[in-house]
């Protein structure tokens, strides 16, 4: 036998009777499972989440579940073929030894692995204070129960909701609260909300719509305390500037954490910013190099981007684990030259103050913005983010129609400012600074974060860019 | 029955409200939200409205019931 045909061989041994385990039972694990066995793995699958809940889909959690149309317990994801996994739902894997290929679960039980993919996304960060975060009325949003509570608490009605960070999510739970007609008060570190995500010139208008929706919106301001009743329940917040906010439910949005510590010791390069992998999504070791039995997908995954310079991006959007979790499945139970990038190119939306936000691309890595379309007054228009002449995101409000032009646009490498589409030009199309805050200074997390530069560049092959 | 919106793809066109408007609601100009988990009475509409939506964001169930892990 030729040393090609054994090596096919092996692959198809491994697809017919390998074993697999996902550690992570969410939108990343489930959509991998689901792609294995449409791939051909009839082996051995065990999902591993410590969740007691099947996997469950989390954007409505902070928009049509908060506001009490659609109960927590009805966001369980819809299933695109069977798995027959062997599920351990509710037991958290608390370590990984590589060179036994085992996880260990918190109940004692190793777990052995031919291929393990990872895909433990990110948590809620905590109030930092323990004290006060364990008042009652204060709140992170991350899981379905969190939802729950909370929605049950916001249903009383509050007589005012405080929440601190204005990202995406806390921008959508102060929306929710307005929408309810319950008064909240905002407050937020950087110089308008969703700075950190879409820079301080897209963070002006919407601090503005959330000011036109009779938010109390405060910005540059942090929070220093928390302070509750006898019955220790939350009352009241004690702001940066000495002023008191007296609130009865706080939600604190300050972004994410990822879940990596059941891989300490483990030997890969886990750490802060995720677990690092090529962009078919195997995981690096701590050294830099590949391995071939590791993968990572979702939330929790960096990888280097070819069209953001090779920059390791952490991308916690929804297409992103679901996408990642395609590619890197196919890549389990496939070998070279079959290997499958996941190459997306990054898509967001959210829904406000009844204006739908999208982006598509990495706007954090723009410097420069141009309003393309429509008219920022009526809030409803699509800007470009450019970096060195070349488009490099777009984002929109209200004017979702058009992201497809610009996503193009960026796939292309094209121009920045980039040529109107020849319609609903506004009078005035100038480039200005993005404003984005300093990476080095610590924000909320954005949504797409930055992390670096990866070891592969030079053997990278470039189309040449006409000018 | 289960369903979930690529919201990444749909384009606020609300077809699927006028078809299945129990599940499908608009907030705002584009802003598509819904009931991610319906009532199977609903199975109908909501099919009509996944084949009508003309970029197919709506994914449906394609399993009953079965095997969806130990809990729910
Ligand atoms: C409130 C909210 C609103 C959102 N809205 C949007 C939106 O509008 N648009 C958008 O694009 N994205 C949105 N997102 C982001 C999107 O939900 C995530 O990108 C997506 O859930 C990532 O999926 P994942 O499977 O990678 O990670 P997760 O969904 O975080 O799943 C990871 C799973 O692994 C489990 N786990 C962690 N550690 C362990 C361990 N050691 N052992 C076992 N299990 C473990 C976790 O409990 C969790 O169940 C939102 C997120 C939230 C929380
Ligand atoms: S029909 Fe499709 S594109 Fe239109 S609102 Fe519904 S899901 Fe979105």
């Amino acid at each position: 036998m030729t040393w090609r045909a054994t090596v096919e061989e092996l692959v198809r041994e491994f697809r017919a009777s390998g074993r697999i385990v996902i550690v992570g039972a969410s939108l990343a694990g489930l959509r991998a499972a689901e792609t294995l066995r449409e791939e051909g793995f009839t082996g051995s699958l065990t999902i591993i989440g410590d969740e007691p809940y099947e996997p469950y889909d989390r954007p409505p959690l902070s928009k049509q579940v908060l506001k009490g149309w659609v109960p927590a317990d009805h966001t369980k994801l819809p299933r695109m073929r069977e798995v027959d996994a062997d599920w351990r739902l509710g037991v958290a894997a608390i370590g990984l030894d590589r060179a036994a290929k085992q996880v260990r679960l918190a109940d004692g039980e190793q777990v052995p692995y031919d291929r393990l993919l990872i895909a433990t996304g990110t948590r809620a960060r905590q109030w930092p204070n323990p004290d006060e975060a364990a008042l009652d009325g204060v709140h992170t949003i991350r899981s379905r129960d969190d939802a729950e509570q909370l929605q049950k608490e916001l249903a009383e009605p509050p007589s005012r909701v405080l929440v601190i960070g204005a990202g995406f999510i806390g921008s959508e739970v102060a929306s929710v609260c307005r929408e309810l007609d319950i008064p909240v008060t905002v407050v937020e570190r950087g110089s308008a909300p969703l700075v950190g995500a879409l820079g301080g010139v897209i963070g002006e208008i919407a601090a503005q719509m959330q000011r036109d929706h009779g938010v109390d919106l405060r910005c540059g301001l942090g929070v220093s305390s928390l302070e509750g009743d006898a019955a220790g329940h939350v009352r009241r917040a004690r702001l940066s500037d000495g002023s008191t906010v007296d609130a009865d439910v706080v939600v604190a949005s300050l972004g994410s954490i990822r879940n990596v510590e059941w891989l300490e010791g483990s030997g890969l390069a886990a750490g802060f910013w995720g677990v690092g992998c090529d962009a078919g999504g195997r995981a690096f070791d701590i050294n830099g190099v590949v391995t071939d039995s590791i993968f990572v997908a979702g939330d929790v995954a960096r990888a280097p981007h070819v069209l953001y310079e090779y920059q390791f991006l952490a991308m916690e959007h929804w297409d992103n684990a679901v996408l990642g979790a395609e590619a890197a499945a196919h890549n389990m139970v496939n070998l070279e030259p079959n290997y499958r990038p996941h190459l997306l190119l990054p898509g967001f939306w959210s829904g406000q103050f009844g204006v739908n936000i999208k982006s598509v691309g990495v706007p954090p890595f723009g410097d420069e913005i141009v309003f393309t379309q429509g008219s920022v007054e009526e809030r409803h228009f699509a800007a470009a983010y450019g970096h060195r002449g070349r488009i490099v995101a777009a984002v929109t409000f209200d004017h979702g129609k058009w992201l497809e032009y610009y996503g193009k646009l960026i796939e292309q490498s094209g121009p920045f400012p980039p040529p109107p589409p020849g319609w609903d030009q506004p009078p005035d199309v100038k480039p200005m600074p993005a404003e984005f805050p300093d990476p080095r200074v610590p924000t909320a997390i954005p949504d797409v974060v930055l992390t670096g530069h990866a070891p592969s560049e030079r053997t990278a092959e470039f189309r040449p860019r006409h000018r | 029955m289960r369903i979930v919106v690529d919201l990444n793809r749909c384009q606020g066109y609300a077809q699927c409200v006028y078809l299945a408007h129990e599940v499908f609601r608009l907030n705002g100009q584009e802003a598509l939200t819904y009931e991610p988990n319906p009532d199977d009475a609903r199975r109908l509409q909501v099919e009509r409205a996944a084949a009508a939506c003309p970029v197919q964001a709506i994914v449906i169930d394609r399993l009953d019931g079965e095997e969806r892990g130990e809990t729910s």
